[in-house]
This record gives structure tokens, C-alpha cells and sequence, in this order.
């Protein structure tokens, strides 16, 4: 938080090479404890070609919004980077709540596609010129946009939590029993559900036509749309995709998702600081202490509170048995997908059942953690752990490894299936912000743990894996190396576990949080997840956005597809490895 | 790399040596491998190899100590074997719990018509319940604390899933039977405080 403060000219920094060069629509961010830079919001897209072509910011990470009600304003906040690696830059654009309308930077950056229609449909803010600008987490016929501050829901109580109806008079009640399945839905004024014909994919459709008639093809033939899900084996969940096709051939791909969507985020601004912690275990059921870590470091970011070495050694050695139980899910589950029920998929839980068990002696759970807190983690290696910890890292986990890796790498059927099957070249994975094994498939070194360090990262001796070829195989290889890169991280981080203190202060239930943003990003195992908390010095953010890497993967998933037969889409799929509970959040 | 099929018979040896590695270990441990705790231990050590499967509910892995699942209310025993909540009613675990599933009444001394420390009514929708822990973790008074039983489910859970005063509270001697390292700590930092507050 260092940056923001006023800066003299002569200091050299990209917020003032950028306010020297477009004085007249681009400022520094006044307000206290915010960073970056502020953006006339119809200049938007000439600042971010300047930043893409010029300034070597080429990789936009995150897009969303924010709803400053009391001052009658809404903004948009993106976050760039260089892939080549170091800090970052904020730049955001302001206009009034009732003109919402900001000009849409996919034609720059085509990694906002998905991200701009999310924040469409949960805060309405416009993107003039975004090619296919509908709700996405949400229905078409949803009213309102939820995360607007003035939006509320039908069980609304409060505007935060601790409800007062819970201490000292508590009298128990069920929400249900108060709003009565008949009336707990809020419909637009002009809405009749008795005479509701459903059309709320027409749509879509129409945007499928569209894209297909962009790739114009020289034989006109027909051109059957499929539905793949929601139901379906292959997408873990309630993913749905529907797919043109010509012959067997895809020409257009539409994902379509929300059947997971709680609003993450409404309830997590609803909450105390402390409180969204569990709720981001719900996120990435899988890598729950990624998602713990990500979000800690953006309220420590804020708090300035700094865990004090053990903690951090211990955050190092969570963090990385969760990237190994994740990749070992996703080799599994891509295995399911390709066909190869249930015998890879079960060796590779094996040694995910021996880590989640160390999860559960030392956080509580084997899937919720709830581990990590300001300035630490919830408690200490209980007796005995360290040893089970030590005799996984470097007995059993190389070796298992090597054995998975002779099981499935060389396997004819693997390779055939996934070699040059959805390829994404190096510029296409930058410019459609795919994050992590994704991105470092397709020839990109990007590791935040190296280009941007956080937490003790910077001590560790590893390797950042990379591939070359982009397809759905070197994703699998990224995993499989990354696995062995996260064990030689935990063995060092076990050999120097020093002792002492493992919190910071006396553990609160309710953290101070100056007022001010903050953006805290890990390297997840599914790629960049980052926390964006904007604090108003109450007990409750004002504004909280997850950057969630599988949802944010699925933008080039259209690009990776096409051309491909429909077979293909379930090992692309795969390759990408998404969790519906991050994707819908 | 050519495609002569050797890596789909190199996996397949895998396969097989895990095969075999089952029958090695039920040799080895005839008839103790399975439905014995040290059958279900050894199967879920670092040491296991071939099917490591626990036949639940026939046979159930052990919870460790932190392992946290509802929670429930702590008891005193009285000298009559009356319970005496250590719960204040403070409310700070109704405040920090996330989902907001813990009503707290307070009792009110009808004479002076000042709150009394004690819980008049207590209230758990444990189907709102997350089992973050977080009631136990800033619980000033170790009055409510995470449980191990988690084994809850019933035919209506309308009627029965809303936990009340009867349905919270254990004993302290439950309470140090599942977690005794905890409970030891506990005690002590009380002896302590109770040392402290004497001299």
C-alpha cells in the first residue's frame, strides 16, 4: 500500500508514466489507501492498447466492479500484469450508478469476455461493444443485479452480519417458514409466471448462430446444435455447453453456467472479514487452503498484519500438499474422462486420502480447512504430524508419482486422445488471461510464485514447469512435473520448519481493517486466484470479487474446441480442470 | 516416441503389481487385515499398498483430535448431578458464526430485570451449520466446543435437526474423553488464570 501515496513527479513508476502520457484523462487514484490509476472511461480501450502495445502490460488478469453507493458512483477495476513477471497495475474507470456504461475492452484484451458479462449481470455495468454481452451466472429473466448495494434478496435480514435476531433474543426461526416457497422468488414488474413460456435460451442460440455465421464456411451444410450437460458425466457437475456441429465437426461452442451460483461474493459482503474464511473453502472444494491463503494475504495486504515464520512455512506446506491432492484430481478425473473408469482416478485419490488426512488432524477437516488466519494459520501440528508429513513428502510421494506417471504418460490411448487436441497457442493463452497448468502448457513460464512472489515462495528452490505444444497432453505433463515441484517444495519447507509462535497476536473475532483496497493473489492449482477486498474501515468489506481461475479458463474454451470433433470437448475439458463450485461461486 | 502399444503394457504392469500387492497384504496379515483397528490403521498409513478401502460402516477410520463436526454445549456436573452450562450467553459465538445458525436467548433476572449469566434457550440449526469451528475456537469460557459424532442423520429434520439446550449439552467428561490434549491444555491455562487471580 505504499504506492498510493501522492506521488512526486520525479519518482518512476507505471501510474505516473501513464498520467504523463494521457494527462488529460488519466489520474492517480486520490483516495486513501486505493492504488493505480484512475481512467476517463471512454478512453479506456486507447490506455489499455497503450498498456498491451507500449508498456508491456500484456496480460489483463482481472475485471469487475464496484457499487459506491453513497457517492452515486460505480467503477470498473481491472488488474494487469506483465507476464514477464513483477508488480502489477490497477487501473479503474468511474461513472455514475445511472449510466452505467463503460466501453468494452474484449477487442484488446479478449480475456474479458466472460468476466465482462459477469460483471453485466451481477453489478450492470454495460460494456458497449462486447460481442455477446448476456447474463452469465444468472438467468435471463433474473431482476435486478444483485451485487448492486441497493439490491436485495427474499430472505433478505440484514444488511450485515451478526444478525441482531440472533443475541440476546434469540427465538429460532427458519428462514423458510417466514418466506414461503410461494413468494421467496422476486420476478420482473411485467412478469406473469402463469403464462411464462420459457425462452430464456433463445438467446443463446442467437448468439451461437452469430459466431458460427463470423466463421463462415465455404459448404453449406447442416449445422446440428447439441446440448452437453448440464447433466453430464464429463463436467464434474452442472456445467452445460451447447455445441454446434457440422457433422462431427464443432464450429461454435457456448458454455453456459450458474446452476452452482450462491453469490459468493453478496454473501461474503454481508459477512465480517473473519467470516467469508469458511466460505472460501466452498469455492474450489478441492484446494481449500489455496483459497484460505489467497484471501488472507488480501486482508494481511490491508491489515498489514505479517505471520510470523512458522506460519508461513506452514502456509508453504498446506498450500502445496493442495496443488499435489488437486492435480492428482484432475489427472484422475481427466482419466474418467477419456474413458479410463475409475482405476486411474482411484490410484491417483490414494495419496490424496494420505495428505487430506493430515488436513484433518491439523485444520478440523479434510476438505473445509478453515486453516489460515491474519496473520497465521488456526493452530499447531498436533504431536506426531510432522513425522506423517515428513514420511509422505519424501517417502511416499515421489515414488507414487513416478508410478502414476509410468501408468498413464506413455499410454498410447492417453496421447492419441489428447496430443493436438485443443491447442492454444502462447499469444492466445495471454490475451485470453488463462491462468496456470493452462497457460504454462502453451509455452508461457508464468508462475506467480516466481513472477510475483508472495508469502516466503522467493526461499524455495523450484523449477516453474512449462510445455510447448499447448494441447490437452502438455497440460496433463504440466500437472504431473508440477506435483514433483510442489514435493520438493514441502520437503524444503519441512527441513527448515523453524519453531515458535504460529499467530501473529492473540487470535480476534473481529479484525480492524483500515479503509482501502487491496488484491491478494496465490498461484492456485488451477491458476491465478485472486482476492480483490475493498474495506471501508467497517467490521464488513464493502466490496469483495473473486478472480476465479477455472472460470476465467473457460474463455478460450470456445477457441480450443473448434475444429476439434465433439468427443474432443470432454478431454479439453479435462484438460483445463474446472470446479463448478469456483466457475458458478 | 513410437506407438508399438508398450506403454499401455507398462501400465498395465502397474495395474497388475497393485493387484498383487493386495493379496501380499492379506497374506501377510491373514485375517486381520480387515474389521480389526489395526486392519483399518495399517490401511489408511503411509505404509499401504493394494485396495486400502475401509468397509464403512462395518468398520470406521478413528477421527483425530481436531477433528470438527456440530457443535455442543459443555456441562458441569453439579454434586446432585445437576447441569451447570458453562455457557454465559455472552453471545460472541452467535456473532461469529458465519451462517448465523446459533440463537441465544438470555436470561433475565425477572427482579432486577438484569441479564443473568446463563443461557435461557440455545438453539443449533445444525442444517445451517458449516462445522468451521469458529464458535469453539473464540468461545472465552470453553463452553461450546466442536464434536466428533458425525453420524446425524434423520428421518425429519424439520423436528429434529434444530438442536435445543437438552439435545447441546454434554459432560465435561465427554468432552475430555474426545479431545484429552486440549482439554489438559484448557485446565491448565485455568489453574493458571484461577493462580493469578488469587495472588
Amino acid at each position: 500500500m505504499s504506492e498510493q501515496t501522492v506521488a512526486p513527479v520525479l519518482e518512476r513508476s507505471i501510474e505516473n508514466e501513464l498520467v504523463v502520457r494521457f494527462p488529460e484523462y488519466v489520474s492517480l487514484d486520490p483516495r486513501k489507501g486505493y492504488s493505480g490509476v484512475l481512467v476517463k472511461p471512454e478512453n479506456l480501450i486507447e490506455v489499455a492498447t497503450a498498456l498491451r502495445d507500449d508498456l508491456g502490460y500484456d496480460y489483463l488478469v482481472s475485471v469487475t466492479g464496484t457499487d459506491y453507493l453513497p457517492e452515486g458512483m460505480m467503477e470498473t477495476v481491472y488488474h494487469i500484469y506483465k507476464t514477464t513477471g513483477g508488480p502489477g497495475l490497477v487501473f479503474k474507470a468511474q461513472f455514475p450508478r445511472d449510466q452505467a456504461v463503460v466501453p468494452s475492452l474484449v477487442p484488446v484484451f479478449p480475456g474479458a469476455d466472460l468476466q465482462e458479462r459477469e460483471t453485466w449481470d451481477l453489478l450492470g455495468i454495460r460494456f458497449e461493444g462486447h460481442p455477446d454481452l448476456r447474463r452469465i451466472l444468472l438467468w435471463e429473466g433474473f431482476e435486478g443485479h444483485p451485487l448492486r448495494k441497493d439490491w436485495h434478496e427474499p430472505f433478505f435480514e440484514d444488511e450485515v452480519k451478526p444478525f441482531k435476531s440472533r443475541w440476546p433474543e434469540g427465538h429460532i426461526q427458519r428462514a423458510e417458514d417466514k418466506n414461503p416457497f410461494s413468494n421467496n422468488v422476486a420476478y420482473p414488474p411485467d412478469f406473469d409466471p402463469d403464462n411464462y413460456v420459457e425462452d430464456k435460451d433463445s438467446m443463446l442460440y442467437e448468439s451461437l448462430k452469430r459466431s458460427i455465421k463470423q466463421q463462415g464456411s465455404e459448404i453449406q451444410t447442416d449445422i446440428v446444435m447439441v446440448n452437453m450437460g448440464p447433466q453430464h458425466p464429463s463436467t464434474h457437475g452442472v456445467f452445460r455447453m451447447v455445441v454446434a456441429l457440422s457433422g462431427e465437426t464443432i464450429v461454435s461452442l457456448k458454455p453456459v453456467m450458474g446452476y452452482l451460483h450462491r453469490n459468493h461474493e453478496k454473501i461474503a459482503e454481508r459477512n465480517t472479514f473473519l467470516q467469508i474464511m469458511p466460505y472460501t473453502d466452498r469455492l474450489d472444494y478441492l484446494s481449500s487452503m489455496s483459497n484460505n491463503f489467497g484471501y488472507a494475504l488480501a486482508v494481511e495486504k490491508l491489515t498489514g498484519a505479517r505471520p510470523p515464520e512458522r506460519a508461513e512455512y506452514l502456509r508453504v506446506i498446506m498450500a502445496e500438499f493442495t496443488r499435489i491432492c488437486n492435480h492428482l484430481f484432475a489427472i484422475g478425473s481427466l482419466l474418467n474422462d477419456l474413458g479410463a473408469y475409475f482405476t486411474p482416478i482411484l490410484y491417483a485419490i490414494e495419496e490424496r486420502e494420505l495428505i487430506l488426512d493430515v488436513f484433518e488432524a491439523v485444520a478440523g477437516s479434510r476438505m473445509m480447512c478453515n486453516y489460515f488466519r491474519f496473520g497465521g494459520v488456526a493452530r499447531d501440528l498436533p504431536e506426531g504430524i510432522l513425522e506423517q508429513i515428513r514420511k509422505i513428502a519424501f517417502d511416499r510421494l515421489p515414488p507414487k508419482i513416478d508410478e502414476l506417471d509410468l501408468y498413464l504418460t506413455n499410454n498410447e490411448i492417453i496421447r492419441s486422445r489428447t496430443e493436438g487436441v485443443g491447442v492454444l497457442t502462447p499469444e492466445q493463452a495471454i490475451a485470453y488471461s488463462a491462468a496456470g497448468p493452462v497457460l504454462r502448457a502453451s509455452g508461457v513460464p508464468y508462475d506467480i510464485r516466481r513472477a510475483d512472489p508472495y508469502g516466503i515462495y522467493d526461499r524455495f528452490d523450484f523449477d516453474v514447469v512449462v510445455r510447448y505444444h499447448g494441447d490437452a497432453y502438455d497440460r496433463y505433463l504440466v500437472r504431473i512435473e508440477e506435483m514433483r515441484q510442489s514435493v520438493r517444495i514441502i520437503q524444503q519447507a519441512v527441513k527448515d520448519l523453524p519453531g515458535g509462535p504460529i499467530q501473529e497476536s492473540k487470535p480476534q473475532y473481529q479484525v480492524r481493517v483500515p479503509a482501502g483496497e487491496a488484491y491478494g493473489r496465490v498461484e492456485g492449482p488451477k491458476g491465478e486466484l485472486g482476492f480483490y477486498v475493498v474495506a471501508n474501515g467497517k467490521p464488513n468489506p464493502w466490496r469483495y470479487h473473486v478472480r476465479a481461475p477455472s472460470f476465467i479458463n473457460l474463455t478460450p474454451y470456445e477457441l480450443m474446441c473448434v475444429g476439434n470433433k465433439v468427443a474432443d470437448t470432454v478431454a479439453i475439458l479435462g484438460s483445463i480442470d474446472i470446479v463448478l463450485g469456483e466457475v458458478d461461486r | 516416441m513410437n506407438m508399438d502399444g508398450m506403454g499401455i503394457v507398462k501400465g498395465m504392469g502397474v495395474t497388475l503389481r497393485r493387484f498383487l500387492g493386495t493379496f501380499v497384504d492379506d497374506l501377510k496379515w491373514l485375517g486381520k487385515r480387515y474389521y480389526t483397528e489395526e486392519g483399518v490403521a495399517r490401511r489408511s498409513s503411509t505404509a499401504t499398498r493394494g485396495i486400502f478401502t475401509v468397509q464403512y460402516p462395518e468398520e470406521k477410520l478413528s477421527v483425530p483430535e481436531e477433528f470438527r463436526y456440530v457443535p455442543f454445549l459443555v456441562y458441569e456436573e453439579g454434586e446432585n448431578g445437576e447441569k451447570c452450562p458453562r455457557c454465559t450467553s455472552c453471545g460472541i459465538c452467535a456473532k461469529v458464526c458465519p451462517p448465523q445458525c446459533i440463537w441465544i436467548e438470555r436470561t433475565v433476572n425477572p427482579n432486577t430485570g438484569r441479564p443473568v449469566p446463563e443461557p435461557k434457550a440455545f438453539y443449533i440449526d445444525i442444517d445451517i451449520c458449516m462445522n468451521c469451528g469458529f464458535c469453539a475456537e473464540f468461545c472465552p469460557f470453553d463452553a461450546i466446543k466442536m464434536d466428533h459424532d458425525y453420524e446425524l442423520s434423520v428421518y425429519d429434520r424439520h423436528q429434529k435437526d434444530i438442536y435445543d439446550l437438552v439435545h447441546l449439552l454434554k459432560p465435561v467428561s465427554y468432552y475430555a474423553t474426545i479431545r484429552p490434549k486440549n482439554f489438559a491444555l484448557e485446565e491448565a491455562a485455568w489453574a493458571k488464570a484461577a493462580h493469578k487471580a488469587i495472588d
